[in-house]
């Protein structure tokens, strides 16, 4: 399973946006990510991976691109 | 006993924060050995709380003096709930003990609040100058030991962080983890410069807002204009215009100023608070106002109440279409802010008035966002964004602001209502 694929295809999804090119962009400062979308990303996250992620992890430092966004899910996986 | 203490109190004189020139002159005399401490990677823990706690005391101090009282009974309330939660979040996470815990440490805010509109206009002995942002900075707590983010309090720093001078009485709003992170580490030299060279010049700048622009917008501009609108009184005349751009400046200069104070003075110890105002008259439109204005308070909301009413809306698929989400819950996070500010039909009308143009503003910047991948389809250039586009988007939403802080100011409550001729 590839989380990287599934995570670009949720954010098509959710927000019609491809951010398969801009991995490493802030998400935010792009206008793909407002705090609306963060917690519908976070609930589909949550679905789709069955991890737990808190509303008040998503900070706007911590989990802003595409890339940081994947490497907090493997984390939450092997927890 | 308990007499005398009271007397003692009575008689010491009461020193509202940042109020007057001694109270700077004695604060930056006394923050001296901080200062010169941190120059040399040490902080003085234990002088930085004494002087903390002098100048704590004397904000309650004279008349005021059953405020103390209330402000020690007060957060021993938030240490035992916080520390109970705490306890109990180790090894249990259930909803209604969570819920249970933030209506507890809410509770005390909520009798002062309500207090004044069920009981003429009286205050609640339970309330003290600054108990909003005590709960603001206990409830993210409990939020975050939910949400698994905070696992490890200390008393010393919980009560540090609590009683934080600087920000004690009107923010900016901390939290706990950022506040614990810069207590611990004291900043290099070279951080510690610029630090102190931002320092001053928000103090200069603080100074020229709340003691030049206030006062020129809030007492020469705006005592002689409510005077004369009241004179004239109806519904609306020309002098309440004046009142209502006299007001909004002089609120900005006010709190911007006095925010700039408790910026300046928590960087002399070594804790980089965040900034509450970004030239909010600058926005281009309602929702970037919130970004700008106020911006630990609209955070703190954006945090723990917008997302927390998104995530229970998205969870449990209550509405089908986001756009009804999302304008469900900027419409009641911005009531509730509203009803924090006070329960006067004035600030709940505030708080409706701004949840509903962000809905308006969302709704906008989605159609335009439909329009232009549109016009990209059919061969067309995007709608026009330039600088007067900006420009018109700012005078807009300046407009719309200042006539919400005319609602805010309760003014229009006195001509309408309340306006004996």
């Amino acid at each position: 399973m590839d989380i990287q694929a599934d995570l670009i295809e949720m954010i098509d999804d959710l927000f019609m946006e491809d951010i398969s090119d801009i991995m490493d962009e802030d998400l935010y400062n792009a206008g793909i990510l407002d705090s609306m979308g963060t917690v519908e990303l976070i609930v589909a996250m949550e679905e789709k991976f069955g991890i737990k992620v808190p509303v008040s992890e998503l900070g706007r430092d911590d989990w802003n691109t595409g890339n940081k966004i994947v490497a907090g899910i493997k984390g939450l996986k092997n927890a | 006993m308990m007499q005398g203490l009271i007397q003692w109190l009575q008689s010491i004189p009461n020193w509202q924060p940042y109020g007057e020139p001694k109270y700077f002159a004695w604060l930056l005399a006394l923050l001296i050995p901080i200062v010169v401490a941190m120059f040399f990677g040490r902080r003085l823990k234990i002088y930085q709380s004494l002087v903390s706690l002098g100048f704590i005391v004397v904000m309650y101090t004279g008349a005021s003096y059953h405020q103390l009282f209330a402000l020690v009974a007060y957060v021993i309330w938030q240490t035992i709930i916080v520390f109970a939660y705490h306890a109990y979040r180790k090894n249990h996470d259930t909803f209604p003990v969570f819920a249970g815990a933030v209506f507890l440490a809410i509770l005390p805010l909520i009798f002062v609040k309500v207090t004044p509109a069920i009981d003429d206009g009286n205050n609640s002995l339970l309330g003290f100058l600054g108990i909003s942002y005590l709960t603001f900075r206990s409830v993210a707590m409990l939020m975050e030991m939910r949400d698994g983010v905070l696992k490890d309090i200390k008393l010393s720093t919980f009560l540090r962080f609590m009683l934080y001078m600087p920000t004690i009485s009107s923010g900016p709003i901390d939290r706990y983890r950022r506040f614990e992170e810069d207590y611990d580490n004291v900043p290099t030299r070279a951080e510690y410069l610029d630090l102190l060279e931002k320092s001053v010049w928000y103090l200069m700048l603080g100074f020229f807002y709340k003691y030049v622009l206030a006062y020129f917008f809030g007492t020469i501009l705006l005592v002689p204009l409510k005077a004369h609108a009241l004179a004239v009184g109806g519904w609306m005349n020309w002098s309440t215009v004046g009142v209502m751009y006299a007001y909004g400046f002089d609120l900005f200069f006010d709190f911007a100023g006095y925010s700039l104070f408790a910026v300046a003075i928590s960087y002399l110890m070594g804790i980089k608070i965040p900034m509450n105002f970004n030239q909010p008259f600058k926005s281009p439109n309602i929702k970037d106002f919130w970004n700008r204005w106020h911006i630990s308070l609209s955070f703190w909301f954006r945090d723990f109440v917008f997302m927390r009413i998104v995530f229970v809306l998205v969870k449990n698929k209550v509405f089908k279409n986001r756009n009804v989400t999302s304008s469900v819950a900027y419409i009641l996070n911005m009531l509730i802010m509203g009803f924090w500010h006070g329960v006067t039909w004035y600030y709940i009308s505030y708080g409706l008035l701004h949840g509903l143009a962000i809905v308006v503003n969302d709704a906008w910047l989605r159609k335009k966002k439909k329009i232009n991948k549109e016009r990209r389809l059919a061969g067309n250039p995007p709608l026009p964004s330039n600088k007067w586009t900006t420009a018109l988007g700012i005078v807009v939403t300046f407009q719309f602001v200042m006539i919400s802080f005319l609602l805010f100011s309760g003014f229009l409550d006195q001509l309408w209502f309340h306006n004996i001729k």
